[in-house]
């Protein structure tokens, strides 16, 4: 132990101290690694409200570089809290090696206790899913550190100052989501690209050619930039655009690592949540606590995992999977079994696999069954008018589309994909991106803006092709304003 | 498990106080919010919610410049959650725009609207920036007319002459030791003294002594303490060192006198038949400036209403913007109306005057010599006068205008502007006080 107690120094509420935390946590991390758990090494911290506060706004991390967004942000929570709209987390937990949470200095032993189980499920979680695998843990907090120093250099340095600075930010910020989703996947370098390219174009060996005309070798073309639609704006941006001076680049990199970096987050927050709620329950059921406490965690642990309706509670969607996947590879009904055959893993041994290969798209796609969407009642809905209005339910005809709506809300998919089809469109310089459509439009006021702020980076005329109530148009944004026309 | 033991680090309060680390981000985001309202100013004053509402009342102000935009999915792309049990298709859940269900998570690629941002002002906070837009020096004092309204007293300083119950005892004791100090007699005895101590050293350390009692006392200052604490040495060098005249000193009081500052906003509306509802809604809104431009210049604010078609009446305010009227128009009999006010009520040398008056100028042509004169006889009594013509967008090629006949007045806190659509309203609010600005220059 490196932390000593001191209670004298603060004035406390909770009737516990800092041993009984220690105490607890041993128990706790002996019953997580009989359960087999894997975990990296744990700090705790604890702090007040206003701390939460404060962690919340700069998402969890200990240091991170200012930003206008964030004192926004802690206002908007200060004020939902103050006004009892939103209460606070009992814990937060940043991914990172040794994995760090905060915990609230007011909260009873028992949500102590409860909150410490949950952060090992999430700790488990960042250093065995795949998702994580890309997010170098070991070096979280340095990287947010020294970023948050480089920009507090720009923003004190006299030649460029806090308006330069947020000049970029608030353009960067906009497109941060706009890069790769599966970090998994590696990105070819410019070099692979053109083998790639050259690979396709000579197509497969054809063992027939004599009996057939020689196919003509198409040469692909390798001036082209990008060789390959890329869609990662940020940093296609920063190597393309001559012009930015080098802490532009740097912000630019700065913001694409920060994004890369919650974006697995982002895509695992069913499962992760559903993760850590699943262990706290086995944890603490195993803990044998005494009635009052034992009660006191039933009423709570309902709480955070009660459906909300109207809503997906992640803590709930989650745990039901999670929960149903061990009850089917332990004791399947008769049902299941004449449908899926029998388990060939034990429960656990597959709640251990999915967990490390899966993320939300996938867990859902693979794992939500039928009779659990109709047992929880998710539903599609779609506006129409002024109103909200429930279109598909999880009936027997409906249930795959409602649960190919699910898939396409959860993690990255909920955000349009975007990529650069071409940086010297027309001979001009224009940066030509195209949208992806996949039924669902943009939203032409936020499009508006955002591409502004892509012009703003690119420093040159951008046009956007999408499509709007089913016509194909390109959106264009340039030095004479934003226009809108239709494309044939 | 892997790893070594879990570290727990306790809360400390110099580590929390010092975690106010989104103190300066917080400032920004004021100042942005700020920048924003008054980028935006000129909108949100025309909003017809804000004109005649009283001070305290809140304004939600949407904000633009501050919204975090990304590319985000529109309206057409449906959702999917959870209901309670029995949701049927076309049951309806909840309105667009708002409270959008499924949003299960807080990341961005949430719908807009999550980002919907307004603020909370108050219309006196939006007055201020208002008039900080303005850049309008606050007007010179003297400018304003002032009468002493108000008495207090304020302690400052100190006298040797005074009455004797603000005799300050502690600083006339001073004043004496002061004296003490600085009498030849007594820098004799000490010198005497201390020739004598070079004799004899036990009597050096007694001088000494005597010194620092007389610090002692110095730094005590205080008659009855000075005597009580009086050694035998101080004696010695020292009999008897009566108070004089000239330490006495007294505690000086000064009257301090209020000004109290009186405006009047003279109102004048033309309520004739041509005055339709836009045109009311305009001059509505000037006057709602005006008067509020003029409340914070001044404390004691009176208003007073003129409505006048032929004829001109003092009316109360729901009178003034609602009651319509119909008729012809006799603009002078609006500013006669005034001026037997302004005599009867307001005398030039204790009211700062303002009147505005708004017309579409629409007047009988044999009535313009009268209004005239009025006009130049208002523009002399008072502050600022101003006429604002109003003449929605289009109609002043074929309605006649009174702006031609007021151009012969000279006075220089004369002023006339034109109004034709409500995003006028503001630039000739401040083309308006800039006169007044020169004015008082």
């Amino acid at each position: 132990m490196s932390a000593t107690p001191n209670a004298g120094d603060a004035p406390r509420i909770a009737p516990w101290n800092l041993t009984d935390l220690v105490e607890w946590d041993r128990r706790i991390r002996d019953k997580a690694a009989e359960f087999g758990l894997d975990c990296y090494p744990q700090e705790f911290e604890l702090c007040d409200h206003t701390g939460m506060l404060g962690y919340m706004a700069y998402s969890g991390m200990p240091s991170h570089y200012p930003h206008w967004s964030y004192g926004k942000s802690y206002e908007k929570l200060k004020t939902l809290y103050d006004h009892g709209v939103s209460g606070l987390p009992y814990e937060m937990v940043i991914n990172s090696n040794p994995a760090i949470a905060y915990l609230m200095r007011d909260n009873s032993i028992l949500l102590q206790v409860l909150t410490i189980a949950h952060v090992y499920g999430h700790n488990d979680f960042f250093k065995n899913n795949f998702t994580f695998k890309s997010t170098r843990a070991e070096l979280t907090i340095e990287a947010f550190k020294a970023a948050a120093m480089r920009v507090r250099r720009y923003v004190e340095d006299p030649s460029i100052g806090v308006e330069q600075v947020e000049r970029i930010l608030d353009a960067a910020h906009a497109l941060s989501w706009q890069c790769r989703r599966n970090l998994a996947i590696k990105k070819l370098t410019p070099l692979e690209q053109m083998a790639r390219a050259e690979d396709t174009a000579q197509g497969q060996s054809d063992p027939f050619q004599k009996i057939h005309a020689r196919k003509q070798i198409e040469a692909p073309d390798f001036h082209k930039v990008p060789l390959e639609p890329d869609e990662d704006l940020l940093l296609f941006i920063r190597d393309h655009n001559p012009f930015l001076a080098d802490w532009e680049k740097d912000l630019l990199t700065i913001v694409d690592e920060e994004a890369k970096y919650f974006i697995s987050m982002m895509e695992t927050k069913i499962m992760n949540e559903g993760w850590a709620s699943y262990w706290h329950k086995k944890i603490l059921e195993s803990l044998e606590l005494e009635q009052g406490l034992h009660l006191e965690f039933i009423v709570n642990h309902n709480q955070v995992v009660r459906p909300i309706p109207g809503q997906i509670n992640p803590y709930h969607l989650g745990l039901k999977i999670w929960e149903d996947i061990y009850r089917r590879f332990t004791n399947p009904t008769a049902e299941e079994i004449k449908r899926d055959g029998p388990p060939v893993k034990s429960g656990t041994e597959k709640t251990f696999e999915v967990r490390e290969v899966e993320r939300d798209a996938s867990f859902i796609r693979r794992y939500l069954t039928e009779d659990l969407m109709r047992e929880m009642d998710i539903f599609e809905y779609e506006a129409r008018g002024e109103e909200l209005v429930v279109s598909k339910v999880a009936d027997e005809e409906g249930w795959r589309e409602v649960k190919a709506t699910l898939i396409k809300n959860v993690g990255t998919n909920s955000i349009p994909v975007l990529k650069v089809e071409d940086a010297d469109f027309g001979q001009n310089r224009t940066l030509y991106v195209k949208h992806y459509h996949d039924g669902r439009d943009l939203h032409i006021e936020y499009a508006e803006k955002s591409l502004n702020y892509l012009q703003r980076l690119w420093g040159r005329e951008v046009v956007l092709e999408t499509v709007l109530d089913g016509k194909r148009s390109l959106l264009c944004s340039n030095d004479r304003g934003f226009s809108v026309r239709a494309l044939k | 498990m892997s790893g070594g033991d879990t570290i727990f680090r306790e809360y400390r309060i110099s580590d929390a106080e010092r975690s106010d680390r989104s103190a300066g981000d917080r400032l920004r985001h004021r100042q942005k919010v700020r920048e924003s309202i008054r980028e935006n100013i000129a909108d949100i004053i025309a909003e017809e919610s804000i004109i005649g509402k009283d001070k305290d009342r809140v304004i939600k102000v949407p904000l633009r410049g501050i919204k975090e935009y990304r590319f985000v999915f529109g309206d057409n792309a449906p959702g999917a959650s959870q209901g309670d049990g029995d949701s049927r298709p076309g049951q309806v859940v909840g309105k667009t725009g708002k409270d959008a269900p499924g949003k299960g998570d807080e990341h961005a690629g949430d719908r807009p609207g999550v980002d919907y941002y307004e603020t909370d002002v108050t219309l006196e906070e939006l007055i201020e920036i208002m008039f900080e837009d303005l850049e309008l020096p606050n007007l010179e004092r003297r400018a304003l007319r002032e009468i002493q309204a108000d008495y207090s007293s304020r302690r400052k300083g100190y006298r040797k002459v005074g009455i004797r119950i603000r005799l300050d005892k502690r600083r006339t004791a001073k004043q004496r030791v002061m004296r003490m100090l600085a009498s030849d007699k007594r820098i004799d005895a000490v010198a005497r003294a201390l020739e004598e101590s070079k004799a004899d050293r036990e009597l050096d350390t007694g001088v000494e002594g005597a010194l620092d009692e007389i610090a002692l006392e110095e730094g005590r200052l205080d008659e009855e303490a000075l005597a009580a604490s009086t050694g035998a040495e101080f004696q010695r060098v020292h009999r008897r060192f009566p108070f004089h005249l000239n330490d006495l000193r007294y505690k000086h009081v000064e009257i301090d006198t209020k000004e109290e500052s009186n405006a009047a906003v003279i109102c004048i509306m033309d309520t004739s038949g041509s005055m339709d509802t836009m045109k009311k809604y305009l001059a509505r809104s000037f006057f709602f400036l005006l008067y509020q431009f003029i409340s914070t210049r001044y404390r004691n604010v009176e208003i007073v209403l003129i409505a006048h078609h032929t004829e001109a009446s003092e009316v109360t305010e729901e009178e003034f913007f609602h009651k319509g009227e119909s008729g012809g128009t006799f603009i002078s009999s609006g500013y006669a109306k005034a001026l037997e006010i302004i005599a009867a009520r307001y005398h030039p040398s204790l009211w700062n005057l303002y009147a505005f008056h708004c017309s579409d100028g629409d007047n009988f042509d044999s009535d313009n010599p009268a209004a005239l004169k009025d006009a130049e006889e208002l523009a002399g009594i008072c502050n600022l006068f101003g006429y604002g013509e109003i003449k929605p967008l289009g109609s002043r090629y074929y309605e006649s205008s009174m702006l031609n006949v007021f151009r012969q007045i000279q006075a220089p806190n004369f002023h006339t502007v034109l109004i034709e659509r409500k995003e006028d309203i503001w630039p000739s609010f401040r083309a308006f006080l800039a006169k007044d600005r020169v004015k008082e220059a």
